[in-house]
């Protein structure tokens, strides 16, 4: 979209401060505590932490998909533009789900409707959100599968006909049916082998970019990231721990727990007998530490660790949550 | 190639034009038939359906005599050639009356279990997509239903609305509601969850298209093969109530009520019974079995 070119540079997507929580059984499990980002017109902007850190719920809370009850968003707002998400009433939403945000799902073998033809089902969105004949919606589809690499051949045959690769370009296709301005990918490849996942990375990145459009990747991948992002930030308990662009976070990362995931992955070049894992597991969501989430595993924690991290600037746009850094300033 | 998006209008593609046109080979019905035939079993149970709903329909130009003619003097006649499957105690000639009645049965079985099926679809999916407390409604109401005996129910049902063809119907398809209900809601249970609803969400459908176009089509399976075997179902229980003469009446030669009124004859003449409960069962089977093989031949997720 020649539209979209202009606006290289300018700000899409501004989330400040989003809170969700889980209610259940009197439980309360905070997945995502306070995380703010801002991402650009033609950025990619990759979403990393483990199984648990929150990153699915809030790409699911900027669609506003997330089920209520339980999910509950606390607070925090998330701007498209200059539009306020939180705030759109519910009938206003169809012009902004689907059509300038959307989503392609971590499991191509259940995200697709294994009961009805493929062409259907990526022509649905086009139905939905455009004005135009069923024939139009069904000539458009079938261009958007050829961009994605599939034969329009293909068209009216069913999920289970395809292949993982296939199937997760199908779900691509769907979602970018309607040349969404944000393109959220949740876990894109992770059900694919690695020569797919290489393939539909770079055709993913291949069309961001053609459109300038923005793209958050959800992973748990740091090659992924490094391959095809702008910018990332690292989820943790719900949390973003540090954000920064690539360059700032992979050469120079500033949170211990950036650091540990950098030294758990084996180097080519040394000869290592054991990795460096870090130790313990995640703290409980239910049951959050008050201070520093990372503390109890935490090398370096301290008793400030115990006090509430304020969010540290480096300039640059390289922001990290660490009680370290305050001192320093 | 990646420039030449759609998101403009439509180029005037002659090409995709001509590839737009789709042959019969291609269309849903034919590879649903191709896997259908597949199952031979399946088809022979298609192939009875189709020469009783046939005979149904030219049931003037197939009987040899006039189902309601009286002849006192060749009463409960065994086989012969005159009389194919011989006469009852009035002297009516039975293959006439079986050829007639498998109107009324067919009729009666159809329209029952599509009414019961429908209704039970409808709140199936209310309380299966809605939950809370639709679904708490709905299912204890199914409750109550279920725990009336059947034929009490029906008896009940036939009091109110008579002892017609239609009152039949109704008593026969209320006490399948509740059952069909249960079952869609588990099936829609199962689906609800799936990643694929959710991406529907993604895009903005609205509650009602997720529940008609996406998740309805993948209940399809258990639905068909309940309704297909509701059918034969539904005969047996309109010739249970015939029996206690609630359902059809005589002079219609319903096969159940026909039945019925050879049970009295049962040691003379067995005959009366077993021509048409052989129907009865015959027509069963047949539904049973054309269930089976749709349910196979309907479902993509087991298509080679």
């Amino acid at each position: 979209m020649e539209s979209n070119a202009k606006k290289e540079g300018k700000r899409l997507l501004s989330v400040q401060n989003l809170s969700v929580q889980f209610e259940a059984n009197n439980e309360v499990v905070k997945a995502v505590n306070g995380v703010s980002f801002d991402l650009n017109y033609g950025e990619a902007l990759g979403l990393v932490g483990e199984t648990g850190a929150g990153k699915t719920t809030i790409a699911k809370s900027i669609l506003r998909i997330l089920p209520d009850p339980p999910a509950k968003v606390t607070g925090g707002e998330i701007y498209l533009d200059d539009q306020n998400l939180m705030s759109v009433p519910a009938e206003k939403m169809p012009e902004i789900r689907g059509k300038r945000i959307s989503m392609v799902f971590q499991d191509p073998m259940t995200a697709l409707n294994p009961v009805k033809r493929v062409g259907w089902q990526i022509a649905e969105g086009i139905r939905l959100h455009e004005k135009c004949s069923k024939a139009e919606a069904d000539m458009r589809a079938k261009e958007i599968l050829k961009l994605v690499g599939i034969s329009e051949d293909r068209f009216r045959e069913y999920p289970h006909q395809f292949s993982g690769g296939m199937k997760q370009r199908v779900v691509i296709a769907i979602a970018l049916a309607c040349n969404p301005d944000l393109l959220i990918a949740d876990e894109p490849t992770s059900a694919l082998d690695v020569t797919i996942q290489a393939q539909v990375l770079e055709m993913m990145g291949q069309l961001q970019k053609e459109k300038n459009s923005a793209l958050i990747l959800i992973t748990h991948d740091f090659g992924v990231v490094a391959k095809s992002c702008d910018k990332v930030g690292v989820v943790y308990a719900g949390e973003i721990i540090e954000f920064g662009t690539i360059r700032q976070v992979f050469e120079e990362p500033r949170h211990a727990y950036t650091r540990g995931l950098f030294e758990a992955i084996p180097s080519m070049s040394l000869d290592v007998d054991r990795l460096s894992p870090i130790h313990g597991l995640p703290p409980d969501p239910t049951n959050l530490p008050v201070g520093c989430k990372f503390a109890p595993r935490c090398k370096y924690c301290t008793e400030k660790c115990m006090q509430p991290v304020p969010d540290k600037d480096f300039g640059d746009g390289h922001r990290c949550k660490c009680c370290m850094y305050d001192q320093e300033a | 190639m990646l420039n030449t998006v759609a998101y403009e209008k439509k180029p005037q593609g002659s090409a995709s034009d001509t590839s737009y046109k789709r042959s019969w080979k291609e269309s849903n019905f034919y590879g649903i038939m191709k896997r259908f035939t597949k199952n031979k079993v399946s088809v022979v149970g298609l192939i009875i359906i189709i020469l009783l709903v046939l005979t149904a329909i030219f049931a003037d130009y197939i009987a040899p005599y006039n189902y309601r003619k009286v002849d006192p003097v060749h009463k409960n006649m065994l086989p012969s050639a005159e009389h194919w499957f011989g006469t009852d105690a009035q002297g009516r000639d039975i293959f006439s009356r079986i050829v007639y009645g498998a109107r009324y049965s067919l009729a009666i079985g159809v329209i029952a279990s599509l009414v019961g099926t429908l209704l039970g679809v409808l709140f199936g999916a209310l309380a299966g997509f809605f939950g809370g407390w639709v679904e708490t409604v709905i299912l204890r109401i199914c409750d109550i239903i279920q725990s009336i005996p059947n034929i009490l129910l029906c008896i009940c049902v036939s009091q109110v609305f008579g002892s017609g063809f239609f009152a039949t119907a109704m008593a026969l398809s209320v006490y399948s509601i509740p059952g069909t209900t249960r079952l869609l809601r588990a099936t829609m249970m199962s689906v609800r969850d799936q990643e694929f609803v959710e991406a529907a969400k993604a895009i903005d459908c609205s509650p009602l298209r997720i529940m008609f176009k996406h998740i309805l089509p993948n209940c399809m399976a258990p639905l068909i093969v309940s309704f297909s075997m509701a059918i034969g179902m539904k005969i047996m229980s309109s010739a249970g109530l015939s029996f206690l003469g609630l359902g059809i009446q005589e002079p219609i030669p319903e096969w159940g009520a026909m039945i019925s009124a050879g049970r009295r004859f049962l040691r003379v003449a067995p005959h009366l019974v077993i021509f048409p409960g052989l129907f009865v069962a015959l027509v069963m089977l047949s539904f049973n079995l054309v269930g089976d093989g749709l349910r196979d031949a309907l479902d993509p997720k087991l298509r080679k």
